[in-house]
């Protein structure tokens, strides 16, 4: 999931900003179990991304991120044994004990791995795809000088071992006889090789962040920032990142958006429920409202 | 004023029983451009890591003598402190760049050495400027291709205005005009700024000239230290395979001293009489031939070509379109090099060839399977055993059963060449074309004369060769046809001789000292034969 810049609100705010409007969004997640607030904070998500010009990034990482959830939402119902609707009866299965699968485990089951889709969406590809990593590093440079150059040098392997990955797998297929989709031996070959040149690619990359001097004790001041005022894109995503945050710690202390999973499923669907789900998409889409001065 | 020094380094990579440097003295001095020559492994890149202080202090390994790099002793300081000092780009463009942008890239070094916002964005601008790349400073470096991300690395070499630039083979990415420009680039920046630059490289014909100064090595060891004409001369007599085709011309023609470049060359040769009176061109031959519709096809009317690409377009979703209507037809046999600018869609085409991509318009026609070796050969390389690469017999016919039980990435850089080579060759079948990507990177001359001998027999066997490269020397070694593309179509198309002599950047060495000649063997008959002398009764 690479950044790149586009003409978009999120993109013109400054990378600390975009990273807490991302982390805002994992924290709502985080906070709620109701379908419907999740189903708020999904639609928040989504139009986020499709408002920054990352939906389709999105769209990759769901792909990945689906099978996750789904084996999360089935696992779940299996080892849940506190549901009183019972669908199934799988009788004793050794060591597993008796194994009903009931109605309460499977809606829970499903809650689990919609919220982990949801911060597999915020917290990765929309974080990944909006905030620019090297502007965070350098801010952390100044915290930590060695973490930030074990993070900028994970941060640039990514791109080079999947550009090895890719280049290994053309030359595979450059084989005699070779199809034009490796099997899964074939897969696990290019995986083992790529592994096995990771340690010396990152040697590589160690050794040019040497070499341009990432660890001297300069570096660790960084760079003496002009002060670059706020833009009104920066204002307007830490508020939003304020806001999806107390929306999310108010409403908890308020006891709005509750959820029961067990023994029965008990979903809050009042109107502050729906108050809120309204809340968390405006403030969540409100920032990308204004376009002016977007291009950095 | 000493830059560099080294006082009797010896150095062992800690994986290594052989020394990288052997009792290495010598002693830079500030505004000199230095070339460092020498075969593969002979300890160049190793002097490099040396000088900028990843040797000792990130390799490890066992380290004996001093080196001083601006005053400063790399045993007390590391490669990080002495990045104030010197500047340096090594060989791999992928890893030589460390943020997601250009801009970033560019300030990192000066930011690093804690300028101030205003001076990290003057010296962005200005490097950016330097070095023509202006507009990439927006762009993702994952987007860059190896060209572009070879220069954005330059690029953060030079931007903090370091008093040494080490440079571990900067050119072999870039196509024959980038390089030229780059190497006049570091020649400007010396004569300019005074910055002292060490340059190691394999195709020494692109900047002898503009070197004071060469050091040559062997096995670890410093084995000549002159001025580019002394150099050429000891490589004369005692290591052929680092003279450049102009010496090898002079040498051959019984002409001394040794050209240290063209201009040098042709000047000797217009005092001796000896080149030849340029008339100027009829107005039909001013102008290279125009492409006609089927012209390149014609070429092999009356045998079934090998390999043909009929009206081959590829568009880019989004994007442009990176081939634009190639008509192009490969007799079985026959030898082709694929010339052009970086970013003239050779890869591109290659990768059509053998189905790695497919037209987004026309089609590729083969009369069997096509091989394809790709620019890295370790990426071919899946096995921990040479041996469970490839088959016995096609080990054997690469002379590399000797080597069965080795890792393949302890190979030689020739050697791994030959496997991966072996490895898209291997079947019952010779197969009908065998196209290649920039074969020649990182390669010393006898290790491409090795190659072209390779693909020589492979077309004798039978199978068409296209090779894509930017080394015209290699291009009159190995092919007899010639095909320029630009801007994604063939624009010219002709024999070897033809194509690459009379031109400025597409052509050889030999053929820029002597109209008319490509190779030295053919320049010093050329040569020879004005060596006329009247003989008075």
């Amino acid at each position: 999931m690479f950044h790149v810049r586009r003409a978009s609100p999120l993109h013109a705010a400054r990378a600390p900003v975009a990273a807490a409007y991302a982390a805002a969004l994992v924290t709502a997640v985080l906070a709620f179990e109701n379908p419907l607030v999740l189903g708020a904070i999904a639609i928040a998500i989504v139009a986020a991304a499709m408002l920054a010009g990352v939906g389709r990034m999105l769209l990759r990482a769901a792909l990945f991120g689906v099978p996750f959830a789904l084996v999360i939402a089935l696992v779940n119902p299996l080892v849940a044994d506190q549901g009183l609707t019972v669908l199934l009866r799988l009788g004793e299965l050794g060591p597993l004990g008796r194994l009903d699968v009931t109605g309460e485990g499977l809606i829970f089951g499903a809650v689990l791995g919609l919220r982990a889709l949801l911060v597999v969406l915020a917290g990765g590809a929309l974080l990944g795809a909006t905030v620019d990593a090297d502007e965070l590093l350098r801010g952390f440079r100044r915290i930590s000088v060695r973490s930030a150059l074990t993070a900028a040098l994970a941060v640039r392997l990514v791109p080079v071992l999947g550009r090895d990955a890719r280049r290994l797998a053309d030359a595979r297929r450059c084989r005699p006889g070779a199809t034009p989709r490796p099997g899964a031996a074939e897969r696990l070959q290019i995986v083992r090789a790529v592994t096995t040149g990771a340690l010396d690619r990152a040697l590589d990359v160690a050794a040019t962040l040497e070499v341009r001097g990432y660890a001297t004790p300069a570096a660790k001041g960084g760079r003496r920032h002009l002060r670059e005022p706020w833009s009104r894109h920066d204002l307007a995503f830490a508020a939003s990142a304020t806001g999806l945050v107390v929306l999310a710690c108010g409403a908890r202390l308020l006891g709005v958006g509750g959820f029961d999973a067990y023994p029965l499923t008990v979903v809050a669907t009042g109107p502050s429920e729906w108050l809120l789900a309204v809340a968390i998409v405006a403030v969540a889409i409100l920032p990308f409202a204004d376009r002016r001065g977007v291009l950095r | 004023m000493s830059i560099l020094r080294f006082d009797d380094v010896a150095y062992r990579y800690p994986s290594s029983r052989e020394p990288a440097l052997r009792g290495v003295s010598v002693d830079i001095a500030a505004g000199e451009f230095v070339v460092a020559a020498g075969l593969s492994a002979s300890g160049k890149s190793t002097f490099l890591r040396a000088a900028c202080g990843l040797v000792p202090h990130f390799h490890g390994g066992e380290f004996a003598g001093r080196v001083v790099t601006g005053g400063l002793d790399t045993r007390e300081h590391g490669p990080a402190a002495l990045s104030a000092v010197a500047g340096t780009l090594f060989q791999d463009p992928e890893t030589q760049v460390v943020l997601s942008t250009v801009r970033g890239e560019l300030a990192l070094p000066l930011e690093n050495r804690g300028h101030g916002a205003g001076a990290v964005a003057r010296g962005v601008e200005e490097t950016a400027l330097a070095l023509g790349i202006g507009d990439l400073l927006e762009r993702s470096t994952h987007e860059l291709s190896g060209g572009e991300l070879q220069r954005v690395a330059l690029g953060a070499a030079l931007a903090g205005r370091p008093r040494l630039v080490l440079l571990d083979e900067p050119t072999s990415q870039l196509d024959p005009v980038a390089g030229d420009e780059l190497v006049w680039l570091l020649r400007r920046l010396n004569e300019e700024w005074g910055t002292t630059i060490v340059l190691v490289e394999h195709r020494l014909e692109r900047c002898l000239a503009a070197a004071d100064r060469v050091l040559a090595f062997e096995g670890g060891r410093l084995v000549c230290d002159a001025p580019p004409r002394g150099f050429l001369q000891w490589a004369a007599e005692r290591a052929p395979a680092l003279a450049t085709p102009g010496a090898r011309l002079f040498a051959r023609a019984g002409l001394r001293p040794p050209p240290s470049g063209v201009k040098e060359a042709r000047a000797t040769l217009r005092a001796h009489g000896l080149l030849a009176v340029q008339t100027p061109p009829a107005a039909e031959q001013a102008a290279p031939p125009l492409p006609r519709r089927g012209l390149l096809r014609r070429r092999v009317v009356g045998t079934p070509p090998a390999l043909a690409f009929h009206g081959v377009w590829h568009e880019r979703s989004g994007g442009r379109a990176v081939l634009r209507g190639v008509d192009l037809a490969l007799a079985p046999g026959e030898r082709v090099a694929l010339m052009g600018r970086n970013g003239a869609g050779k890869s591109t085409l290659l990768r059509h060839a053998n189905g790695l991509l497919q037209p987004t318009r026309g089609r590729v026609e083969s009369a069997g399977r096509v091989g394809l070796l790709l620019q890295n050969p370790n990426d071919y390389f899946l096995a921990d055993r040479v041996g469970d690469e490839v088959g016995a017999e096609a080990l054997e016919r690469a002379g590399l059963t000797a080597l069965a039980g080795r890792h393949p990435r302890d190979l030689s850089g020739g050697e791994r060449q030959r496997l991966a080579l072996a490895i898209v060759c291997d079947g019952p079948q010779p197969p009908a074309a065998l196209c290649l990507d920039e074969p020649t990177r990182g390669m010393d001359r006898a290790a491409k004369g090795d190659l072209a001998a390779d693909l020589r027999t492979a077309a004798a066997a039978g199978s068409a060769v296209l090779i894509a490269t930017h080394d015209p020397e290699f291009a009159a070694l190995a092919a007899e046809r010639v095909v320029l593309l630009a801007d994604g179509r063939p624009i010219a198309d002709g024999p070897v001789a033809e194509l690459l002599s009379g031109g400025w950047y597409f052509a050889t060495e030999t053929a820029r000292i002597v109209d008319g000649a490509l190779l030295p063997e053919d320049g010093a008959d050329m040569l020879r034969s004005r060596m006329t002398v009247e003989v008075r009764p």
